[in-house]
């Protein structure tokens, strides 16, 4: 059977995939966005809150303007870019040849180059009753609001005050649900505090220090049982009490989504710092599969503004080394280089940094 | 305390404020205590009024000379840590951003609400602005008693 090959195939349409594929096409490489899901964007599609970082990465626009943007940086280059949406990559294989499944039909796909752009999921919750109707990931929360337009209840619990805990918080006020608590196993404050006061000042708690010990309701979630934590995050006996709820929401992190790499063995390292599992990879985002490179959350869970910059400059490198050298390389290579090392320089950016320095035992190699 | 609930200390809250009497017209405060990469504050101020240097990390930092107390800042500010004020003789001004629909309207009665969320009295809602350019964050003129100038931080619908 004939098999369709394209020089470069980018897994994953968010941010890091658009904007390599953008940089891919200015050198002259031509590529195939593999998207999973019905629209382009990623986790951007979801996210109405004006953005962070610089005005270069366009901080201060809302995340779902930036997924405009990037799309229709592709959709202009409508010759260089081809784009594949309800299409999951299922199997990737030695001799660069990948499976792809749209609807019930498989497909294989050849390739010289592959950039893996897949993002990150959502981690779980242990505690009783997880599976209760009622209990939703933040992901899902978001999904459903702001991209359906549905709401999980009327009240809700968020666990985890990470930045996306606090956000998907606000987005729930705004949209008339009342946030009776947001629930912090650690001592203090996950996310930022611009976030936090915010909903502070709506009346919004956040309780550091609890946790929810279990679940309760007949068929869907009527309450949860909260308890204090100690300093070794173990429940302290005798602390419980409950909160009625109809809905509880978690997000206690993301972990990068590298299983299509784990399949063809390219080699892989724990570092919590980055989110859980990621590939080894090298100052050209090239993992330990000749030809496979990766950019974004999948290499470790940041933000849209530094995919956005990983995915420009894998872009740039895997089109040097498929012979397409860009006529600025140089200038933006140090640009993009120098932008990632500025959003990566304060508290935050210095977990991401200490996780690449563990990764490679050297700076900057993400 | 900003770092296990989300309010800072009235310490904190002051030395962002300017000198006794630069406020006889509005000045921007920057709420932004913590190191985080973000900058939109800076670059979208049109009289270069904020500063956060090379480093993206660093706290902005109001230069009260230069700021005429516009408000650009104040919906541009993603973490809504920006608002002005300005000290009349009988009472205060503040712009402050707001995002809840509807917003409220010119002429009306609001509650005025600390960074605790505690409601502390009641303000008089003097302009209400939103246009395109300020997507979605309203900017809203409050009058306020003048023993909350280091209380005040937003307004509630009176229910
Ligand atoms: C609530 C929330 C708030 C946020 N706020 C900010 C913020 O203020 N500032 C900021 O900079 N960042 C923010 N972020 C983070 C930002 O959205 C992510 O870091 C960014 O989207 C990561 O980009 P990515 O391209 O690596 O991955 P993603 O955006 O996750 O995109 C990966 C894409 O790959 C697709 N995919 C995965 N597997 C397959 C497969 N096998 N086959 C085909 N397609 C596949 C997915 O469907 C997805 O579209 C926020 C995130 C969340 C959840
Ligand atoms: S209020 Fe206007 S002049 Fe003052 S800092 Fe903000 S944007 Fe600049
Ligand atoms: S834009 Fe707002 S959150 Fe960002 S640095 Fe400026 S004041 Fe802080």
């Amino acid at each position: 059977m004939f098999m369709k090959h394209f020089r470069l195939i980018i897994i994953g349409g968010g941010p890091a995939g658009l904007s390599a594929a953008k940089i891919a096409a200015e050198s002259g490489v031509k590529s195939l966005i593999i998207e999973r899901d019905f629209k382009l964007g990623g986790q951007l599609v979801k996210q109405t809150h004006m953005f962070f970082g610089s005005e270069k990465q366009y901080a201060k626009t809302r995340g779902i303007n930036i997924a405009k943007i990037l799309i229709n940086d592709v959709e202009q280059n409508i010759n260089m870019i081809t784009v594949m949406k309800n299409t999951t990559v299922v199997g990737l294989y030695e001799d660069n040849v990948l499976t792809v499944l749209q609807g019930e039909t498989y497909t294989k796909i050849s390739f010289d180059s592959l950039v893996v752009a897949t993002g990150a999921s959502e981690k779980f919750l242990a505690f009783e009753n997880n599976d209760l109707p009622g209990i939703y990931g933040a992901g899902a929360v978001q999904t459903l609001m702001n991209v359906h337009g549905v709401l999980p209840g009327e009240k809700v619990v968020m666990i985890g005050s990470g930045n996306i805990g606090l956000i998907v918080s606000y987005q729930l006020l705004q949209a008339g649900v009342n946030v009776l608590k947001v629930l912090e196993a650690a001592p203090t404050i996950g996310g930022y505090k611009v976030h936090a006061s915010k909903l502070k000042r709506l009346g919004v708690d956040i309780l550091t220090n609890h946790s929810i010990k279990k679940a309760i309701g007949k068929d869907k979630l009527e309450k949860i049982l909260v308890s204090e934590l100690d300093d070794k995050w173990e429940f302290i006996e005798g602390s419980e009490f409950e909160i009625e709820t109809d809905a509880l929401c978690i997000s206690v992190g993301l972990s990068p989504m590298g299983n299509l790499l784990s399949m063809i063995g390219a080699e892989m390292k724990y570092i919590s710092k980055l989110g859980g599992l990621v590939p080894v990879i090298d100052h050209h985002h090239e993992t330990t599969i000749k030809n496979i490179y990766v950019a974004g959350d999948v290499c470790g869970v940041e933000e849209a503004s530094s995919a956005i910059v990983e995915g420009y400059l894998t872009g740039l490198l895997v089109s040097e080394r498929l012979g397409f050298r860009h006529k600025d390389f140089d200038n933006l290579y140090d640009d993009y280089n120098s932008q990632l090392d500025n959003l990566r320089s304060g508290p935050f950016g210095v977990r991401t940094l200490e996780g690449l320095q563990e990764l490679r035992g050297e700076r900057n190699v993400k | 305390m900003l770092n296990k609930t989300g309010v800072p200390t009235l310490e904190e809250i002051k030395s962002r404020f300017p000198k006794k009497g630069l406020l006889i017209k509005h000045k921007a405060i920057t709420e932004c205590y913590e190191e985080i990469p973000c900058n939109p504050c800076a670059t979208s101020c049109p009289f270069n009024a904020i500063h956060i240097g090379e480093d993206i990390n660093t706290p902005p930092k109001v230069d009260f000379n230069n700021c005429v107390g516009c408000g650009i800042c104040v919906y541009s500010c993603p973490g809504l840590a920006i608002f002005t004020v300005e000290e009349h003789s009988d009472h205060l001004r503040f712009k402050i951003p707001f995002e809840f629909v509807p917003y409220p309207k010119q002429g009306e009665t609001w509650h005025g609400v600390n960074r605790n969320g505690d409601i502390i009295t009641n303000v008089d809602i003097l302009k209400v602005s939103i246009t395109e350019k300020y997507d979605k964050t309203a900017l809203i003129e409050v009058k306020v008693d003048k023993e909350f100038i280091h209380d005040f931080v937003t307004i509630r619908r009176i229910t």
